[in-house]
């Protein structure tokens, strides 16, 4: 291969993965239609369309798209996008492909946060709707300052941090035992519902400040991508051409603790996406970065959003508990990548 | 003088890897740390890269580029060996790359004579390969100054003499400064312009190859008794005759 026909091939490998992603964009806006078509009253996507560019006086039908359902599709995209990208730059930053928000105690936190509100939150002169997200987000928060204060302390090694996290996880897990423990039958429940993850809770303002924090977020993580890339060949080699490896990390970390705890606030514990997305990603596009952190981040709100669907399609006129949903499908499926064969 | 080490000491907590080293290597110059293991030759590289917390004094002209090449080899990233090589740009990488570093990624390739690999994963190749790929890397960067730790413990005899060739012939051409720390004595003994043993993180001897590479030398360094010959072309040729008791 000559000098021109080594550079000619990257370049065709990029053009092939910009398509992967346009292909995967399409596909979200395909589940998007569906997930506003589907729900109790099964609605024409044609109508669904004439709704949302403003041309339909059919009061009814704005009624459910606009104000019911398109709430909970566009959160479906924005936190699924969340989960996918946050998800890939853990595993980016921790060298490990099992690390995502869930593995290491950032949900936890989050669950624990919303908990203690649910449990002690009648106090509170502040309306629950909006004290659970924020004392979630919060805890979330927490969860990750103890794992970055970790780093600090012994250096930030990916070793250290799974470590860190791991033990963050068990921490507010137990934490969120004890609340259970003590917690009323009512409050109880409301436990349980928050921690099964659900969109049904979402309004516009939430998908605002989430899609706020996505977009402040990204294209930070964006600048770093080509230091991420050069991370993944390992800390002395980044560090050789020129990464302040630590930096970057704690960097990173702090980003992706805003952005999981503001999605996972606002819809409880949606786990998988965070894994899973960035998988099938880096097996479509690979690991530079600039490719793969857009495509997980797209691939997480497709799977999201996808999933929103089927947890209407299951039960008809029941509304399954996204959470689970994601858990149920998206196990077997995950299960199906890895012995198909995996992305490395 | 290009790089100089002046009283360079690294600790790893209580354990001295490098004790006091005072060390310079020059422009068009090759070279050679050789030493057994763990007598502080990666340590000392690194402290040289700066990437280590020393003590002691590293001078080197402001604007010097540093080409590092880490000693361990594995890589397990999804990545391309045309963008691993790319890295090797990183300072100047942007979103949208540029095309002088595009060039200097496929000339890179070029030299090290794998231009055919560029668009297989890293993951698939050889260890010999991956060395070549991440030499190339280093090369990208278009540095003034090589720190290559083991740059050619991987590969068959061949690319051995392929890569110390034109890593010898870049030095020279270029005027660079090339410290390579090398396990094949006799390699050493021919493609550097001078030699640097190092024992328990000291400098036991320094100099050209002859002056290095004696009986007592190696004695003491690695514990062998060895025999000196007179090569081809007059460099010397070790030749481990025993363990010394
Ligand atoms: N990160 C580290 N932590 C503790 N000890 C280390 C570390 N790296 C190297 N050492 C020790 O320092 C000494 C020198 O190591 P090194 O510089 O890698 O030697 P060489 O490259 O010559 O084999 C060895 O005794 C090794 O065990
Ligand atoms: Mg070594």
């Amino acid at each position: 291969m000559s000098e021109a026909a080594a550079i000619a091939a990257w370049r065709t490998l990029g053009a092939r993965r910009a398509a992967v992603s346009a292909a995967a964009l399409a596909g979200l806006a395909a589940s998007f239609a569906a997930d506003l078509a589907t729900g109790p009253a099964l609605l024409p996507i044609g109508a669904v369309l004439r709704t949302l560019a403003g041309i339909n006086d059919d009061p009814m039908l704005a009624a459910i798209v606009l104000q019911l359902r398109l709430p909970i599709g566009l959160m479906a995209i924005i936190v699924g996008a969340a989960l996918g990208l946050s998800g890939a730059v853990m595993q980016t930053i921790l060298a490990n492909p099992l690390a995502s928000s869930y593995t290491l105690g950032i949900s936890a936190g989050a669950g624990f946060g919303a908990a203690l509100v649910i449990v002690f939150g009648a106090a509170l002169p502040f309306a629950q709707i909006w004290a659970i997200p924020t004392a979630a987000f919060l805890f979330a928060a927490l969860a990750c300052a103890l794992v970055a204060a970790a780093g600090r302390l012994r250096g930030a090694t990916p070793e250290l941090l799974v470590l860190a996290g791991i033990a963050c996880l068990f921490l507010f897990q137990a934490l969120l035992s004890l609340l259970q423990f003590i917690a009323s039958q009512e409050a109880l429940q409301m436990i349980v519902f928050w921690l099964f993850g659900s969109l049904l809770r979402a309004s516009m303002t939430k998908v605002a400040i989430v899609a706020t924090v996505l977009a402040a977020v990204s294209p930070l993580l964006l600048r770093d991508a080509w230091r991420f890339t050069a991370l993944q060949l390992g800390d002395d080699r980044a560090r050789g051409l020129g990464v302040n490896v630590d930096a970057l990390r704690l960097r990173a970390f702090a980003a992706v603790s805003l952005l999981t705890g503001a999605a996972v606030a606002f819809v409880g514990t949606i786990g998988f996406i965070g894994l899973v997305a960035p998988h099938i990603a880096r097996g479509l596009v690979g690991e530079d970065q600039r490719h793969f952190l857009p495509a997980s981040a797209l691939l997480g709100a497709l799977l999201l959003s996808a999933a929103s669907v089927a947890s209407k399609l299951i039960l008809p006129g029941t509304v399954f508990p996204i959470g689970i949903v994601t858990a149920l499908i998206g196990v077997p499926f995950f299960a199906w990548l890895v012995v198909r064969g995996g992305a490395r | 003088m290009s790089i100089q080490a002046n009283g360079l000491t690294v600790r790893y907590g209580a354990h001295v890897a490098v004790r006091g080293l005072t060390l310079a290597a020059h422009h068009g110059e090759v070279l050679a740390v050789i030493g057994a293991n763990g007598s502080g030759k990666s340590s000392l590289l690194r402290a040289l890269a700066g990437l280590v917390p020393h003590s002691g004094s590293v001078a080197r002209r402001p604007a010097a580029r540093i080409g590092y090449m880490p000693q361990e080899t594995a890589a397990r990233a999804a990545l391309t060996v045309f963008e691993v090589v790319l890295l090797g740009r990183l300072r100047s990488l942007a979103l949208k790359v540029a095309t002088p570093d595009l060039d200097a990624a496929a000339r890179a390739l070029d030299e090290v004579g794998i231009p055919e690999l560029a668009s297989r994963r890293i993951t698939t190749l050889s260890g010999g390969q991956r060395q070549l790929a991440f030499l190339a890397q280093v090369l990208a960067a278009d540095p003034t100054i090589l720190l290559l730790d083991e740059p050619s413990s991987a590969l068959d005899i061949a690319h051995q003499f392929q890569v110390l060739t034109l890593l010898r012939e870049a030095t020279r051409r270029r005027g660079l400064t090339t410290i390579a720390v090398l396990h094949d004595l006799n390699a050493a003994a021919r493609f550097a312009d001078r030699l640097a043993l190092l024992h328990q993180g000291g400098l036991l001897a320094e100099g050209s190859p002859a002056a290095v590479l004696r009986p007592e030398t190696l004695r003491q360094a690695y514990g062998i008794s060895a025999a000196i010959l007179a090569g081809p072309d007059g460099c010397p040729v070790v030749v481990p005759t025993g363990v010394a008791a």
